[in-house]
Formats: structure tokens, sequence, C-alpha cells
């Protein structure tokens, strides 16, 4: 009898708790997986400036993420590269695209014997991803790097053999700085390598490279900075030879925002300006530009409002370049589009 | 009808020979026996529906030529599934061809010759092999069979057999060849262990009346015994099999994931379930996504085929063993 009673009250209190209790707004998102850390990190301290917003985020990668977002699953996506034109007819009420942090591209390599940064021009790159460049003493890889002993050994290149942004990114950049790369392979989430390995992540072109001697590979910067791993400058569109870090990525950005299109869907590889890295690039939250229920339109917009402003301070800390302060300012705005 | 003397009844018919047996409880087991195997039915035909009508776009505009074409082309949208079937098929061959003579040697060992302390002790370890996730295998065969494929073996057998062309060309580590032995280890488990079980299950008689007629112990275990089990043998060279073919993440750690088809051994390949499991989450065009499910489909009508032939093989061999 005692028992019973006792478990009546609790289901009262229970019930009186969630009656005073204001509604949590639960939102879904998914999407790309390579701003999952920052994103975890950043719809856990939002929910200190708004109790109320919980946003659930997988990171189920960019392809996913478009797709689960047109077909309505989540309340909103995220994407490493811009949707197309096609993927955007299919929506009633055109999504909006928010750039959020930025992310960078290296070559890392492993030629025994070798331990000096080498250079590598654009004309090389593409040379070896092309296939063409198959030796480290081609003519076009000694030119770059004077004093620097390379040896007559076999270019063993790596790549991603999973679709990823990371691959689109490269490969945007090669078909723009390589009009053979262009009419050849085209860029893509996942494309027809002339040449190479395929390695599974970021962890296993870095394997890959790791193992095999005399190799070369392309890994997120992020992922460069956190495994120390060597890599190489590249040399940008005004002819300066650079080493990636978050500020010369972010340069990337602040280059591009002079020409920024409306929608933010811009590829901000190989911009001009002697300080931005060419291989660089936004990833987006993918947001609908109609919300019905006002409770998660408040949720959503405050959001936005925050990662645009104290969010962006988080960016570093995890090995994300921050937005540059011009294309936060142009964000602000396209808030004001969510009906 | 004239034994029938001791029925006191003619048995009730229809609608109450329903109910009787019902009240037994037999025609119940039945029934919910009866579901639970037409699940498994359901399951196949259900999984080959969704199959079919989610690939509806590469078939209607690709057709056979899936089939017979080498190019898989995300960008201008050409897709074929020549290179995957090539990788899928080569790696498993490889697999089968270390495996099914260690497997089978090696349960015959423990079935017949060891003595049972040591039979028991290995069956353990071997059966705790075959619980081990595959992804553990692909990290074991990517840090310490790659360098092995590519430092020892492999510059061995370009050295001694280099002449043939299967066993020529770059060497990396990766390839066909590293995936085919990973394989291989992967399926010995489960070969060794089922062939000891069929071997076990031999009848003493067989092996005392091939020793009664003055044969040796190696002449009576593969003479006598051995045929005998072969059913059970070869039912686990097909389940070894059935695993090579689907094995996902252990081959693209080590395949090398280039979708072209070539001779050498050493070569990049690529399978059916590695190039699913690489790029189905970021396909961005339909096209391209039904193309990777089509693939499942040719995946799974592979594997139909080749457990057709393999019945087939033992209904041959059944055959020529009893006549």
């Amino acid at each position: 009898m005692k028992k019973s009673s006792l478990w009546l009250g609790a289901l009262g209190a229970l019930a009186i708790l969630l009656a005073v209790a204001p509604a949590k707004v639960l939102i879904n998102a998914a999407g790309a997986t390579f701003p999952y850390p920052i994103y975890g990190k950043w719809f856990q301290e939002y929910t200190k400036v708004d109790a109320d917003a919980q946003i659930n985020y997988q990171s189920v990668g960019s392809g996913g993420g478009i797709r689960m977002f047109s077909e309505g699953t989540v309340d909103f996506g995220a994407s490493d590269m811009p949707m197309t034109d096609e993927q955007i007819g299919k929506f009633k009420a055109k999504p909006l695209h928010f750039p959020t942090v930025l992310g960078g591209i290296v070559l890392t390599y492993n030629i025994p014997g070798v331990t000096q940064d080498l250079k590598f021009t654009p004309e090389a790159l593409a040379g070896i991803y092309l296939g063409k460049i198959k030796k480290w003493n081609d003519a076009e890889l000694t030119k770059a790097n004077p004093g620097v002993k390379l040896p007559d050994a076999d270019i063993v290149v790596a790549h991603r053999s999973d679709g990823s942004g990371t691959s689109f990114v490269f490969t945007d950049y090669l078909s723009k700085v390589s009009p053979e790369w262009k009419s050849k392979v085209g860029s893509s989430t996942s494309v027809q390598w002339p040449v190479g390995i395929g390695g599974k992540g970021n962890e296993g072109v870095t394997g890959v490279v790791k193992q095999t001697p005399n190799s070369i590979g392309y890994v997120e910067l992020i992922y460069a900075l956190q495994q120390k791993m060597p890599y190489g400058y590249l040399r940008n569109a005004a002819g300066t030879f650079l080493k990636a870090d978050l500020e010369s990525v972010t340069e990337a950005a602040a280059a591009a925002a002079q020409s920024m299109p409306a929608d933010f869907r811009v590829s901000i590889t190989n911009q001009p300006g002697k300080k931005a890295y060419p291989i660089a690039t936004f990833t987006y939250l993918l947001i609908p530009s109609k919300i019905d229920d006002p409770a998660k339109k408040k949720a959503i917009t405050g959001f936005l409002r925050w990662m645009l402003k104290d969010g962006q301070n988080d960016a570093a800390g995890l090995g994300y370049a921050p937005l540059p302060k011009n294309v936060a300012a142009q964000e602000e705005k396209q808030i004001a589009l969510i009906k | 009808m004239a034994t029938s003397v001791r029925m006191s009844a003619p048995p009730p018919t229809g609608a109450r020979a329903l109910l009787l047996r019902l009240r037994n409880g037999d025609e119940v087991a039945r029934l919910i026996t009866l579901a639970f195997a037409c699940i498994i039915l359901l399951v196949t035909v259900g999984l080959i529906y969704q199959l079919w009508s989610t690939s509806a776009l590469p078939r209607h505009k690709f057709g056979f030529g899936f089939l017979t074409s080498s190019q898989w082309n995300p960008v201008t949208g050409e897709f074929g599934a020549v290179p995957f079937i090539y990788g899928t098929v080569v790696t498993s061959l490889i697999a089968l061809l270390i495996a099914v003579p260690l497997g089978v040697g090696a349960a015959i060992f423990l079935a017949e010759l060891a003595p049972p302390r040591i039979s028991s002790t290995f069956t353990f370890f071997i059966e705790l092999l075959a619980a081990v996730p595959s992804v553990i295998y692909g990290l074991l065969a990517f840090f310490a069979l790659v360098p092995l494929m590519r430092d020892y073996v492999e510059p061995f057998l370009r050295k001694t057999m280099g002449f043939l062309p299967v066993f020529s060309g770059t060497i990396f580590g990766l390839g066909y060849l590293t995936a085919g032995v990973i394989l291989a280890i992967m399926t010995l488990p489960f070969i060794i262990s089922i062939s000891r079980e069929a071997l076990l299950e031999v009848p003493t008689e067989q092996r005392e009346a091939a020793l009664a007629l003055g044969a040796t112990r190696w002449e009576s275990t593969w003479q006598a015994v051995v045929p005998y089990a072969r059913l059970g043998i070869f039912g686990s060279v097909f389940l070894g099999l059935a695993r090579a073919l689907g094995e996902t993440m252990a081959v693209t750690m080590v395949i090398g994931n280039d979708p072209k088809v070539h001779e050498s051994m050493f070569a990049l390949g690529y399978s059916i379930a590695a190039i699913i499991a690489n790029e189905f989450s970021e396909a961005t065009t339909d096209l391209h996504v039904q193309s990777l499910v089509l693939l499942g489909l040719v995946l799974f009508l592979l594997t139909i085929v080749i457990n057709a032939l393999a019945r087939l093989l033992i209904i041959a061999t059944a055959r020529r063993g009893s006549s």
C-alpha cells in the first residue's frame, strides 16, 4: 500500500514538472563529416545560450545530408560543397547556403631521404595526378625545388577512394589550374582517377603515404595538423609559394568575398591574393528558406546569429579556419530571408 | 485398410480434424515454425524487389551494357560493372586457392590425427578467429600484410615466376593478391571448423573397415574418411566463399580501390562490396546512387550463380560417389 502511494506521488511530481518545463524544440540535422567536431561543440554550447534549442546532428556525409534534407527527413542539412541547380530544383522553397567555417587541403608525401618541405607548382600537381609526371626527379619538380635532391623513383599517387567533399575541392582546384584535367577527369566527390591508390578517408590516404615509399597524397589541413604530418608548399594564383595554415585559408575566403554571389554558392579554390592558400573551401549549413514551426524558426535563426559571432571563436581551437569578417557580415543579412 | 483394425472410429475430417490437431499443439507448432521459415523467403524476395526497384535509372540507361562496360566515371555519369565483378571473383578465387588446401589439411589433422587435448585447444583458437570482426583483419592486413607482400612475397614471386603475366608489373603491396591473401586468412577458420565437424561425424566403423582391409592410417583417412565427409567439407568451402565474396572492410583497405581490370595479381583493383561502401554515402546524383544499388543486385546474383554451380558440383560428385 505504502509503496504504491509513493509511486503515485512520484508520478504526480513528474507530471507537474513536465507541465511547468518549457517546451523543448528538437531539431534534426544531418550532413558533412568534415565539420562534425565543431558542429557537435556548437550545438552543445548553444544550449547554454538558448536552453530550449536541442539540435541533433548526424554526420552521414555531404551527399547523404543533401539527400535527407531534400527528402524532408531532417530540418536542415550540411554539406562541404554547394548544392547544384538540379538539387535545388527539387525544393519547393529555395534552400539557403550558410558557410560556417573553412577547410584547406594539403599535400603530404613520403620520400626517403628528403626532409625539406617540397614546393609544388599547380602544373606539377596536375601532372602527377594525371599520371604524366611519373618520377620524382621530373624537371617540373626539380625546377621548383632547387637544392633538394629528388630521387629517380616512380611516384606512387594516393587519393581518396570514398566519395568525399575533400576530393570534390581537390578536383575542383585541379580543373581550374589544368584544362587537361578539366576535360579528361573533371570534378566531383568521386572521379575516375587516371592513376593512383585509393585510400578510405583521410586516415586511409595517410596510411598509404606513410607505408609506401615515394608516395604523395592529399588530406585535409585539420587532419595533417592533428597528426603532425609533413606537408608541402603550393604556389597560389598570385605566384607565391604558401604553406597552408588557418590564416592563409581564411584569406582565400576574404579574397573571394569581393565577388561573392548572393547565395554563397561559390568555389574559393585558386583565389587571387598574395596570402590566399589555393585549395580552400567553405563548408555549409543548408537552411530552408521557409520554416513553418515558429519555435524551430526561432531556434535555427538564433543559432545562425550566434554561430556567425561567438561561435567563430571556437573554430581555430579545433583546427578550422574561421570565416573572414566580411563574409560573416554578408551572411547575417541572409538570415532575414528565412521566412 | 485391412491393417486398420485397431482404429476404433473413422479419422475425423475437415474442420474437426484441424481443431483436434490444434488442441494437440502439433498444428500450432507447425504453423509457427512455418511462419519463421517464410520470413527467410520474404526477406530474400523483399531484398531483390528493393534492389530491383531502386536501380531503375541505370537499368534503363545502360541495360545489359552495365555488365559489359569497364567505365566507372561519376563525373560523366558512365557506369559499368566489369572491374568490380572481376575484382570480386579474382580475390575470392585466390582466397579459395590458398584456404581450401590449408583448411582441409588442418581439419584432417585436428579430427583424425591429433591427440584430443591438442585438437580441442586448437579448435578453441580457431573458433575465436572466426569471431574476430573483419575491420580488425583489415587493419592487420594494412599494417602487417602489405609491407610483407611488398618487400618479400611479391618480389619473390616476380623473380621466380615473372614470366607469367599474372606475376609481373609494378609492386605496390596493395592489390588483388594481398586482398586474396587476407580473405584466405579470414575464410580459413570457417573451413577448418566446419570440415573438422564433418570429419568427426564419420562413423568409426568406416575407419575400422579400412584399417581391417590393411590400409595404413593415412590411407584410411584419405580414402575412407574424407570422401565420406565430402559434403560437409564442400559446405564449409561455400560458406567461406560466401564470406569472401561479400567481404567489404578488409578488402577495401588493401585492394587499392582502382576501378580497372588488370591482368597482374600485383595490380590495384576494386570489388563490388568495396565500391558500395566507399561511394554510397557521398554519391550526389541519382544515377550514381542507383548504379551502386544495381551493383548490389549484381553481387546478389553473382552469389546465387556461384552457389548454384556449387550445388551442381555437389550433386555431380555425390552421384559419382554412389555409383
